[in-house]
């Protein structure tokens, strides 16, 4: 028989990598909090890649970092292997990625929520969502009534999820867990605009069935780099990760089998990500390319579990079987779980407002997968922009919306409510275009300000962030005032690095402005260089190296941020407004931007639009 | 919305002129002034897209001309709205008379372009093909007219898209590389990226040249006929306009006070800006110095020097060639019809084209429209080449080259593949802005159609 359980500021609806950084924001925040999960047992669970990072991924979690989230310093807790990548690229694109002990990874972060003040986690299926009055109400399996404020709808993958392996399909969340298929029901019925989606992972197989000898080992890098700011975890690097290739044979033996894909027999309604292409896939769109790279990587130092990032695949078992089979070192490779399709239940993000709230459901709020993204990291920023803005709401404060030219978290959300998506989303550098400003390595400078207003980040963490930043403007001044006088040996170090010889002296700032000099070349010419850390050399370094494009993106950031001014009021009829093109106000109406500067942004919104638009405003105003 | 009315035709001497009427009550209006005669249907009983054969009269009933009335009805004309277009034989006297009239029956003058404000307003047009009707309107030559239209109907589109493909390309390629250091990606070459940058470079400054020509043909130049006294300045500014049937227009201009003749010469429009001026110093011989000339020389984009074969170069003559040195001009030595006291290539000298002529006899008239043309540059004027028709297109073009310059100046100095990789990504968004498109999306999907990428 159903019973009142109990009433919470906020609810959040599951424990991954949104529902978590959602949970403890709120609950830091002051809010009683509670996070309901199918399986306590996999809370921040990697149903995928044993890995937190990557391009424009990296940059999502150091962010996170800087305005206090968690996934940071947990994912430093729990590090296998760590890489900088894209080193040489150029500094807006260098991005941290490391391979993470993935159960331990849950076991901390499960102990991070059970020790969390104002939190309450359990492990409960709700079922049931509706709202009366102005509390929204969650049954759970065993008909416990729980009532909150706020909701915050965290689903991931188990929402009405569906695994496909060949012919075999069967409802299911990920790793063998239960789907939440009666809340599939529920929020459908609240008349949310649902859609399938789906996603794939690869076959995991055992390590001492693997002949590494055949393959190309992949070390981490010499010097880490921690996610967080706050560097309060040690990291070394515990394994090595490995390369291998497809080949010929593994191509005919996915062709030959072609017609037994859930995916190419038309078995699959759910859309796919592009950037996440089954092995299938890539051999079918890219039929000219003779090889595919496989990346081997452990998903844990208790374990013989192995990922095999890059099969992903939804042939049946014995076509995956083969075709691994088929791969120079996996000859052997003894299949331990094998690779899926799972499909589910997530949201038009079109239908939220910039903080993540519904834009007609109040105190409703989504976060990561079931908002159309991909990825824990994109979970993770959502989840905390959730998890704040509900804690806001109940606190009466104003949304929190970070904007594109201040985050890749603003950028994220930004896409996700203005242009939607027609696939899961995933984070990319190519999406923001403020990248030369927004850096993994000065996320801190750009949010920890906000994270310490917000009460997110501590006194002490905050103080420890301004005396590197002051550390960075007395190093820069150095630069500024210091004069290298002509000398032989100047004129030595410029020619050797190819650039031209001074003809009288210079401050030392000129010099770290050409690109082939450095702090380590300038060295010899720099004998007053003070003893810093060399995080405050490279930001010094990156911003007079690039001071040029950082200046030019400053002045776009401003021209945009005029646009970003000028709100629109939330009851603005679209359709009344005379001049405004048929689409362009259906597109209004639909997504009900918060300000011009998001309504341009819209797809079909023309400039004329716009100046439309503005017009209306203008002539509302007086 | 009001019924507006104006002469919607360039108002020149002769030919067909058009009255345009805009508006709910447009039939109403027009069948006020109006009498068919190969009908008996009422303007608002007639359909749209027809026409109706008969006159405009005045109130009083007296006939003012014969006319040729096409009905559109909304939505499917111009402006959006029921539109009645009256068709006069007569010239800009009589076509006046008949705006009266139209006035008089209840519709309003309509603004300077209104019409296209309308139709803009009423979704008929968007802003760039808005852009190119309004310069449409203001085309005063034919092939001004074809270059406007061709706008619209996307040639400059076309050359503009292909720019931008091939950048969007080269990000694309940058960006796959960068978001996915894991696959294994052919690495841009700097030479390719160098060479496909040095292309679209040069791309959008041929377009941008196009620019200066397009602005000559649409709206004039302003142009200076320069020379000591008594050359014969005023007999060549006589011959250009006089020989010119269709002096085109006394525009009195809507923000400025001044009124410019403009003269078709060539395939050109000449801005005799300050024709009273000149004529007004022909008359006082005296006033005419250096100083003067030298000020015109200064802000004419063409300049007519005219120097005297039957009498010896003087100073004043001199000092008008270095005034001129580093300017567009043609030099005219006139009254060859005369016995010469000295020889034209002294003139040669100075590099520029000389023309021997005759004000008198009209020789060499011909080769000076040749000559202006050549100047101007529109000797090769192809209306249907890809054209910028707005100083918007312009200004974004403008945009676009100076990012790929800074893409082009970041590679060459070293700097690393990102910062070459947001300057490209800043012209491709400036060549999207065109179009209301955003590069982010343009660059995302050129990455997964061509790019094998992902675990």
């Amino acid at each position: 028989m159903e019973y009142f359980a109990k009433h919470y500021d906020i609810a959040v609806i599951g424990a991954g990598h949104a529902g978590i950084e959602a949970a403890l924001a709120a609950a830091r925040l002051g809010c009683s909090t509670a996070v309901f999960t199918i399986n306590l047992d996999w809370v921040g669970n990697m149903p995928c890649n044993p890995s937190i990072g990557g391009t424009s991924k990296g940059h999502l979690v150091r962010e996170i970092d800087a305005l206090g989230g968690e996934m940071g310093i947990a994912a430093d807790a729990n590090l296998l292997q760590s890489r900088m990548l894209n080193l040489g690229k150029g500094p807006a694109v260098h991005s941290l990625r490391a391979q993470i002990d993935r159960k331990d990874y849950s076991r901390y972060m499960k102990h991070v929520l059970e020790t969390q003040e104002n939190l309450e986690i359990m492990q409960a299926e709700i079922i049931d969502l509706y709202r009366e009055e102005k509390t929204w109400y969650l049954k759970t399996k065993l008909e416990a009534l729980y009532s909150a404020t706020c909701v915050i709808l965290a689903t991931g993958t188990f929402l009405s999820g569906r695994i496909y392996v060949g012919d075999v399909s069967y409802e299911s969340g990920p790793d063998g867990m239960f789907p939440a298929k009666e809340l599939g029901v529920a929020i459908r019925k609240l008349g949310l605009p649902m859609r399938r989606f789906k996603t794939g992972t690869p076959s995991r197989v055992n390590r001492r069935s693997l002949d590494f000898s055949k393959m190309e080992e992949q070390k981490g890098d010499s010097e880490l780099v921690n996610f967080s700011f706050a560097a309060q975890n040690k990291i070394e690097n515990k394994v090595s990760c490995y390369i291998t290739y497809t080949n010929e044979t593994t191509k005919k033996i996915i062709l030959d089998n072609l017609d037994r894909s859930p995916m190419y027999s038309g078995k699959i309604e759910g859309k796919g990500p592009r950037y996440c292409p089954s092995i299938e896939d890539k051999i079918v769109r890219f039929s000219e390319k003779q090889r595919h790279q496989i990346f081997i990587e452990p998903c844990g130092l208790d374990t013989e579990e192995i990922y095999l990032q890059g099969l992903s695949s939804s042939l049946p078992e014995d076509v995956q079987a083969d075709f691994i089979h088929s791969i120079p070192g996996l000859e052997h490779a003894q299949v331990m779980r094998t690779a899926y399709a799972i499909e589910y239940d997530c949201v038009d993000p079109l239908a939220l407002k910039a903080s993540l709230e519904f834009l007609d459901y109040e105190g409703l709020f989504g976060a990561g997968q079931f908002n159309g993204s991909s990825g824990y990291e994109e979970a993770a920023a959502q989840g905390l922009v959730a998890g704040i803005n509900a804690a806001h709401k109940i606190l009466g404060k104003e949304p929190f919306i970070l904007d594109r030219a201040g985050s890749y978290i603003g950028t994220l959300i930004d896409d996700l409510v203005t242009k939607g998506c027609t696939d899961p989303y995933r984070m990319m550098t190519s999406r923001s275009e403020y990248r030369l400003i927004l850096r993994q390595d000065n996320a801190d400078a750009r949010l920890t300000p906000t994270g310490h207003a917000l009460g997110l980040i501590s006194e002490e963490r905050y103080l420890a962030f301004l005396q590197k930043q002051s550390l960075i403007e007395q190093e820069r001044k150095r630069l500024e005032n210091t004069s290298v006088p002509l000398s032989d040996e100047v004129n030595a170090i410029l020619v050797s690095h190819e650039t031209s010889p001074l003809k009288k002296g210079c401050k030392l700032i000129e010099l770290m402005k050409r690109p082939s000099l450095n702090y380590k070349i300038l060295a010899p010419v720099d004998p007053t260089r003070p003893e810093l850390p060399k995080e405050v050399f490279e930001q010094v370094e990156i911003s007079v190296k690039y001071e040029g494009y950082i200046q030019r993106q400053y002045a776009q950031i401003k021209e945009m941020r005029r646009l970003e001014k000028k709100l629109i009021p939330p009851e603005t009829n679209y359709e009344a407004i005379t001049g405004l093109r048929l689409e362009a106000a259906e597109k209004l109406t639909k997504i009900r931007p918060h300000n011009v500067g998001q309504a341009s942004r819209i797809s079909g919104v023309t400039p004329a639009d716009v100046s439309v638009l503005l017009i209306h405003l203008a002539k509302s105003e007086n | 919305m009001k019924t507006i009315a104006a002469i919607s035709t360039a108002p020149a001497v002769g030919g067909i002129g058009v009255i345009r009427i805009s508006g709910d009550r447009a039939t109403a209006v027009a069948q006020k002034v109006f009498q068919a005669l190969s009908t008996k249907k009422t303007l608002e009983q007639m359909h749209g897209y027809t026409a109706a054969y008969g006159f405009v009269h005045a109130a009083t009933g007296e006939k003012l001309d014969e006319c040729v009335a096409l009905v559109f009805k909304a939505p499917h004309s111009y402006t959006g709205e029921d539109v009645v277009e009256l068709s006069c034989h007569g010239g800009l006297f009589l076509l006046k008379k008949v705006l009266e009239q139209v006035y008089a029956a209840g519709a309003e003058p309509a603004e300077a372009g209104e019409f296209t404000k309308r139709a803009f307003l009423n979704k008929k047009i968007d802003l760039t093909r808005a852009e190119a009707v309004a310069s449409i309107i203001s085309a005063q030559s034919d092939a001004s007219a074809t270059a406007a239209l061709s706008a619209k109907e996307g040639v400059l589109f076309r050359e503009i898209e292909a720019i931008n493909a091939s950048l969007i390309g080269l990000s694309a390629h940058l960006a796959a590389w960068t978001d996915y250091p894991e696959d294994d990606l052919e690495i841009p070459q700097e030479s390719e990226l160098k060479e496909k940058l040095v292309q679209a470079k040069a791309r959008c400054e041929q377009l941008l040249a196009t620019f200066d020509v397009t602005k000559i043909v649409t709206e004039g130049v302003d142009t200076a006929i320069l020379g000591r006294t008594n050359v014969g300045k005023s007999s060549i500014m006589n011959l250009i306009c006089g020989e010119q049937k269709s002096i085109v227009t006394d525009i009195e201009g809507t923000t400025r006070d001044v009124v410019e003749t403009s003269v078709h010469f060539g395939n050109s429009v000449l801005k005799l800006s300050d024709t009273a001026g000149i004529r007004k110093s022909e008359d006082t011989i005296e006033n005419i110095g250096i100083a003067l000339s030298k000020k015109k020389a200064e802000s004419a984009g063409l300049i007519l020097a005219v120097f005297d074969s039957s009498k010896p170069l003087g100073e004043e003559d001199f000092a008008l060639l270095e005034t001129i040195k580093n300017k567009r001009a043609i030099l005219i030595y006139n009254k060859s019809d005369l016995s010469a006291v000295w020889q034209p290539d002294i003139l040669q000298e100075y590099g520029k084209e000389v023309i021997i002529f005759s004000a008198k006899h009209a020789d060499g008239y011909h080769n000076l429209e040749k000559a202006v043309e050549q100047a101007l540059g529109t000797a090769d004027f192809n209306p249907y080449a890809p054209l910028l028709a707005t100083e918007r297109q312009k200004v974004c073009l403008s945009r676009a080259l100076s990012c790929v310059d800074e893409a082009l100046e970041a590679l060459e100095s070293g700097f690393t593949l990102d910062a070459v990789n947001v300057s490209i990504d800043s012209a491709v968004n400036a060549l999207l802005e065109l179009t209301g498109e955003r590069a982010t999306e343009a660059i995302t999907q050129e990455i997964f159609k061509n790019f094998c990428v992902g675990k």
